[in-house]
C-alpha cells in the first residue's frame, strides 16, 4: 500500500497551479494517469521517485519516503523509472546499461531476453532504434527488482505497431516481477488493455475512474 | 643553438596547471552545472574574471597576494618554506587563476547540455552524485572535457603578462618561451625571436587542430555533422 498525500505548486504553460494528490495506491495495482499536457503528471511520478520536491507525505508499505521531517533519498528508494526519451547512459553498450544499475548477470540475461533484444547486448546504444532503445529503458529499470514501477509516457514515441508490442512486453513484466506500477500515458486504448485503475488529473487535482467509465466516455 | 629550456618550462608549467586546474575545476563545474542556489551567477562571474582583466591587473593583485609581506605569502613561506614571488611554484599557482575559466566553462557547458534524465537515471540506479559525475557524466562530454584540458594548457603556454609579473625572467626558473621571445624582440635578436615564435606558432595550431579533428569525429560518429 502507498499513501501519498503531497501539494507540489507547478508554473507550468498553464500558469499558477497548485498540484493536490491524496491517494492510495494498492499492492500490484497498474495505474494509468491521464489528462491533459501540463496538468502535472509527469511531476506526479517525479516526487514519487524524489526526483522534485513536494509538501506533504509518501509512505510506502511501513516506510516514510517523505513527511514533514525527512526526504527519502532517490538513491534509496529503488524505484524502477522509465523516461520518455529512455534517457540510456550513451557512453555503455545495452548490457553495460543494466550492468550499471545491478551486477547482477543472470538477471541481465534473463531481461535482455524477455524483451527480446539479447542479440543486442553488445551494441552501442546510440545505433538503436526508438523501440530497442525504449526495451533497454525498459530492463535497466527492472535490474534493482523494484516494487514500484514508474513509467512517463514510455511508448509516446513509438509507432504503432512498437507500442502494442511493448505495451504487451509492460503487462508482461508487471505480472511476472509482482509489481506496483503507475504509468503516465495519453491513449485511451493503452489505458484500457493495461490498467486496473485510471487516474485523471485535471485542474491540479487527481480523480479516479474506473475503466467502465472509460469504456462509456470514449465507446 | 637554440636553447629550448624556455620550452620545457612553459610545458611543464602548462601541464602542471592543466594537472591542478582538472581536480579543482571538475567538482566546481559539476556543481555549477547542477545548483540551483542564488550564489551561482556570482561565482561563475568571479570564475570569468580572467577573461575580461587586463593580465597586469591580475598579475598586480596576485604579486600582491603571494609576495613575502603578505599573510598568504608568510603563511606558504613558514608552513612550507615556499617563495611565490619570482618562482616556479608561484607561477604555478598564478597560471591556475588565470586559467581557471578555460578549465570551467567548457567542462560547465558539457555537463549543462547532458540529458537531465540520464544524470537522473543515475541516482535512481542508486549511484551517488561522486559516482554519477565519475561514470555518466564525464564519459558523456569527451569532447567538452577534451576542450577544457587542451585549451587550459594552450592557453597556459601562451602566457606571458602574468607570467612576466609574478614571475619576471629567471632563465631555468621562471624565463617561459613567451617571455623568451618578448626579450629577443627588446634586444632586437629577431633571428632568434622568428625561430621561437615559428615554434609556439607551429605548436598551437597543432594542438587547436587535434582539438577540432577529435570533436568534428565525436560528432560525426553521433551523426550531428
Amino acid at each position: 500500500m502507498i499513501k501519498i498525500d503531497m501539494e507540489k505548486q507547478l508554473h507550468g504553460s498553464n500558469g499558477e497551479m497548485t498540484l493536490g494528490i491524496n491517494m492510495l495506491v494498492n499492492q500490484n495495482d497498474f495505474i494509468v494517469i491521464m489528462g491533459e499536457s501540463g496538468a502535472g503528471k509527469s511531476t506526479l511520478l517525479r516526487c514519487l521517485a524524489g526526483l522534485e520536491e513536494a509538501e506533504g507525505s509518501i509512505i510506502v508499505e511501513e516506510s516514510i519516503w517523505q513527511d514533514s521531517n525527512r526526504t527519502l533519498p532517490i538513491q534509496k528508494r529503488n524505484v524502477g523509472f522509465v523516461f520518455q526519451d529512455f534517457a540510456l547512459f550513451d557512453n555503455m553498450n545495452v548490457k553495460e546499461n543494466l550492468l550499471f544499475v545491478n551486477k547482477d548477470e543472470t538477471l541481465a540475461k534473463e531481461l535482455l531476453e524477455m524483451m527480446e533484444i539479447e542479440g543486442l547486448s553488445n551494441r552501442n546504444v546510440q545505433f538503436l532504434s526508438g523501440g530497442q532503445k525504449q526495451r533497454v529503458a525498459l530492463a535497466r529499470a527492472l535490474m534493482r527488482r523494484p516494487k514500484l514501477l514508474l513509467m512517463d509516457e514510455p511508448l509516446s514515441a513509438l509507432d504503432p505497431r512498437m507500442r502494442h508490442k511493448l505495451s504487451q512486453k509492460i503487462k508482461e513484466l508487471h505480472r511476472r516481477f509482482g509489481m506496483t506500477t503507475l504509468m503516465v500515458s495519453h491513449d485511451v486504448n493503452e489505458a484500457k488493455n493495461l490498467a486496473n485503475r485510471i487516474w485523471f488529473v485535471e485542474l491540479g487535482k487527481v480523480k479516479e475512474y474506473d475503466t467502465a467509465y472509460l469504456e462509456e466516455l470514449y465507446g | 643553438m637554440i636553447d629550448l629550456e624556455p620550452f620545457w618550462l612553459s610545458f611543464k608549467l602548462a601541464g602542471l596547471t592543466t594537472l591542478i586546474l582538472f581536480s579543482v575545476a571538475l567538482p566546481l563545474a559539476w556543481w555549477l552545472s547542477q545548483t540551483r542556489s542564488g550564489s551561482k551567477p556570482f561565482l561563475e562571474a568571479l570564475t570569468a574574471l580572467p577573461i575580461v582583466l587586463p593580465p597586469s591587473v591580475l598579475g598586480f593583485y596576485l604579486l600582491v597576494i603571494l609576495s613575502p609581506n603578505s599573510a598568504f605569502g608568510t603563511f606558504m613561506e613558514d608552513l612550507f618554506g615556499v617563495k611565490l614571488v619570482f618562482t616556479f611554484s608561484g607561477l604555478v599557482v598564478a597560471s591556475c587563476f588565470y586559467s581557471l575559466p578555460f578549465m570551467v566553462q567548457p567542462l560547465q557547458n558539457g555537463f549543462e547540455t547532458l540529458n537531465r534524465h540520464m544524470i537522473e537515471a543515475s541516482y535512481l540506479a542508486g549511484k551517488s552524485k561522486a559516482e554519477t559525475l565519475w561514470r555518466v557524466a564525464l564519459p558523456n562530454i569527451k569532447p567538452s572535457l577534451l576542450t577544457a584540458l587542451i585549451i587550459t594548457f594552450a592557453h597556459t603556454v601562451g602566457e606571458f603578462g602574468v607570467v612576466l609579473m609574478v614571475g619576471g625572467s629567471i632563465p631555468g626558473e621562471t624565463k617561459v618561451a613567451s617571455v623568451a621571445i618578448y626579450e629577443m624582440v627588446e634586444v632586437m635578436e629577431y633571428g632568434k625571436a622568428h625561430i621561437y615564435a615559428a615554434i609556439m606558432l607551429v605548436l598551437s595550431f597543432v594542438v587547436l587542430l587535434t582539438v577540432y579533428l577529435f570533436n568534428h569525429k565525436q560528432k560525426s560518429k553521433i551523426g550531428i555533422v
